[in-house]
């Protein structure tokens, strides 16, 4: 802990305090659910980001942690009348199970295949949603989830949702930076840039894979019950590859292995297709598009990339000759 | 209908699917021999084949084999760019980037086609007929016909230019060893070219002729891709004979496993049998055990 307390609270506690002073300047409501939007999105992202950014693990189906998030809590309170903090916790708790049992031998693969493996995992159970249709509701959804409530208060209007998925956010944002700065952190990075070189000094690589992908998954679940009974309306749609792609795009925009990158991401393309009217029809396009220049000329994504020219930039300047990056 | 008329009628809907899924997972593995790249637009080719030859002889001014010639040719040239504009100036090309790079292409790709061609699903007459073959007590459609025989030729078509063309014997040297190649003086960088020309050729193949089977719309591409891919890793990947036996091996499996348990699950059926044969045996059913280089 002294490390984060050293180096990111005041980061932290500032830009927490930013957040608080949102809805007394935002009053239109639906300014108000773009930014508790963002919050959500972030909460995903930095998860997505400890496991692509951080380790170089990639998952082409996130989003069906986010949407075994949202399903258990959704089922649990809708069908069984769970109260629902219970259910999220449940709902954390399945997504941390399914997260191991596939966890396990899907990191094992490298590469290629690992992608093509959470691809087909996400597709499975998103197919899953759909067609157990006595659990799920089938393709058109479950409706009626209850909002959580919280010291009696029921969080049903957007302000109140707001804080809490912002809280909720800000303190898995303080985790991701402590986790970044620690021990762990440093054995994730080295993973990163070789996986064989890791283990040779010591670092238990499978194990570390497994935890971060597990923290990841917990991460989407948490965003995904917010999520549920935020909309109180979930269908399988909103967890489909789609949604996957949409979470790497905010990844690699953000930065990789850059912890506010993550939340620049999650910002900027959650507020993009509202601000761009007739975005809609163009989105996947852009998408797309995003993802290929960002990759093909930044590799290390946006934010970093951009950091790593005007660093550049500073050397020209001085005369310095540029450090190979 | 008994069970085995039923069994067959399986058995016929399941090869035919296999050849497509044979043809797809060709295209994969003639760009992963040329680059030890995994192309995840390769689903996308399949799409844009059927949709620019569904576009073509929507206008009723060209005959079919000549629609098909058209189709063919601009999606390959949607490869050559693709490969031109994306995957050439990657300058270190690591498996995370150029999946995310492919994802992009692949997402933009149908983004393209969404705007293009709408948002519905599309048909395609058959080539020949519609009045359906008996086949011991079950039953095949022309267009099954159409789609087995030119699979057929297909992978003929691609043996024969692997063993008996100079550009192919460079192609399988690339495939060997790049460094090696360049060392006799074949051109790598035109092979990776012919790769991706190649590739997209095929899946456009695929996608024309499965395309008056199943209605063709801008979202086919990615579940198309993934099963072609599921058939090239369950055949081995890299293994051209391996990807054609997968192809089929899947497409037969899907139709049993839709049919005696249930059609909703189709397409989850692929993507178990993919989960299990990257954790049991990735290299594959004829695969060479994968040795790992540091």
């Amino acid at each position: 802990m002294p490390a984060f307390f050293r180096h990111h609270l005041l980061h932290v506690s500032a830009f927490a305090l930013l957040m608080a002073l949102v809805p007394f300047m935002v009053t239109s409501r639906y300014y108000l659910n773009l930014f508790i939007f963002i919050g959500i999105h972030t909460l995903l992202t930095l998860g997505l980001n400890l496991l692509m950014g951080y380790a170089g693990q990639i998952s082409l189906g996130h989003a069906a942690f986010f949407g075994l998030g949202a399903y258990t809590s959704g089922i649990l309170t809708v069908t069984y009348h769970v109260s629902p903090w219970p259910a999220m916790g449940a709902a954390v708790l399945v997504t941390i199970m399914v997260a191991l049992v596939i966890g396990v031998p899907t990191l094992k693969l490298t590469g290629y295949y690992l992608g093509m493996a959470t691809l087909g995992f996400g597709i499975i159970v998103n197919i899953c949603f759909r067609e157990l249709s006595g659990i799920t509701g089938g393709p058109s959804g479950l409706v009626g989830i209850p909002p959580l409530s919280l010291g009696g208060v029921v969080l049903d209007e957007p302000r109140y949702v707001y804080y809490l998925i912002w809280g909720v956010t800000l303190g898995a944002l303080a985790v991701s930076l402590n986790i970044v700065d620690s021990r762990v952190g440093r054995a994730l990075r080295a993973i990163h840039d070789s996986e064989v070189a890791a283990r040779a000094s010591g670092v238990d690589t499978a194990r570390l894979k497994i935890w971060v992908f597990v923290v990841s998954a917990a991460y989407a679940s948490l965003a995904g019950s917010l999520y549920a009974h935020f909309v109180t309306f979930i269908s399988p749609s909103s967890f489909g590859f789609m949604f996957s792609v949409k979470l790497v795009t905010m990844v690699v925009v953000g930065g990789m292995a850059s912890v506010w990158g993550a939340v620049f991401g999650a910002a900027t393309l959650t507020a993009l297709p509202e601000v761009l009217a007739a975005f809609h029809d163009y989105e996947i396009l852009i998408f797309g598009f995003i993802l290929m220049v960002v990759m093909i000329f930044l590799p290390q994504g946006l934010t970093r990339g951009f950091l790593d020219l005007a660093e550049r930039w500073r050397f020209y300047r001085r005369g310095i000759p540029a450090a190979k990056v | 209908m008994d069970l085995i008329s039923e069994l067959t009628q399986y058995l016929i809907s399941g090869l035919t699917s296999g050849a497509i899924y044979a043809i797809i997972a060709l295209g994969f593995t003639i760009i992963y021999n040329a680059t030890e790249v995994i192309n995840f637009a390769q689903g996308e080719f399949v799409m844009l084949g059927g949709m620019v030859m569904i576009a073509v002889d929507a206008t009723g001014r060209f005959p079919l084999p000549v629609s098909f010639i058209l189709a063919v040719s601009s999606v390959t040239l949607v490869g050559v760019v693709f490969q031109r504009l994306a995957i050439q100036p990657v300058r270190r090309p690591s498996a995370i980037t150029l999946i995310i790079i492919t994802v992009g292409a692949s997402i933009f790709l149908r983004g393209v086609a969404m705007l293009v061609w709408g948002k519905d699903p599309l048909g395609l007459r058959p080539f020949s007929g519609v009045s359906p073959i008996a086949v011991g007590g079950a039953t095949l459609t022309p267009q099954s016909l159409w789609v087995l025989s030119v699979s057929v030729v297909v992978m003929a078509g691609l043996q024969f230019f692997y063993k008996h063309t100079i550009t192919g014997k460079a192609m399988r040297a690339c495939a060997f060893s790049r460094r090696a190649a360049r060392l006799v003086g074949i051109s790598v960088d035109r092979m990776v070219l012919i790769s991706f020309a190649l590739s997209a050729a095929m899946g456009a193949v695929a996608g024309i002729v499965v395309a008056p089977i199943t209605l063709c719309g801008y979202d086919v591409g990615t579940m198309l891709g993934l099963k072609g891919f599921c058939a090239a890793v369950l055949g081995g990947l890299g293994s051209s004979p391996g990807s054609i036996l997968g192809g089929f091996l899947l497409g037969i499996l899907e139709a049993l496993g839709a049919g005696l348990i249930s059609s909703g699950f189709k397409d989850a059926i692929a993507f178990l049998i993919l989960l299990v044969v990257l954790f049991l045996r990735p290299s594959g059913l004829f695969g060479p055990r994968e040795v790992k280089r540091v």
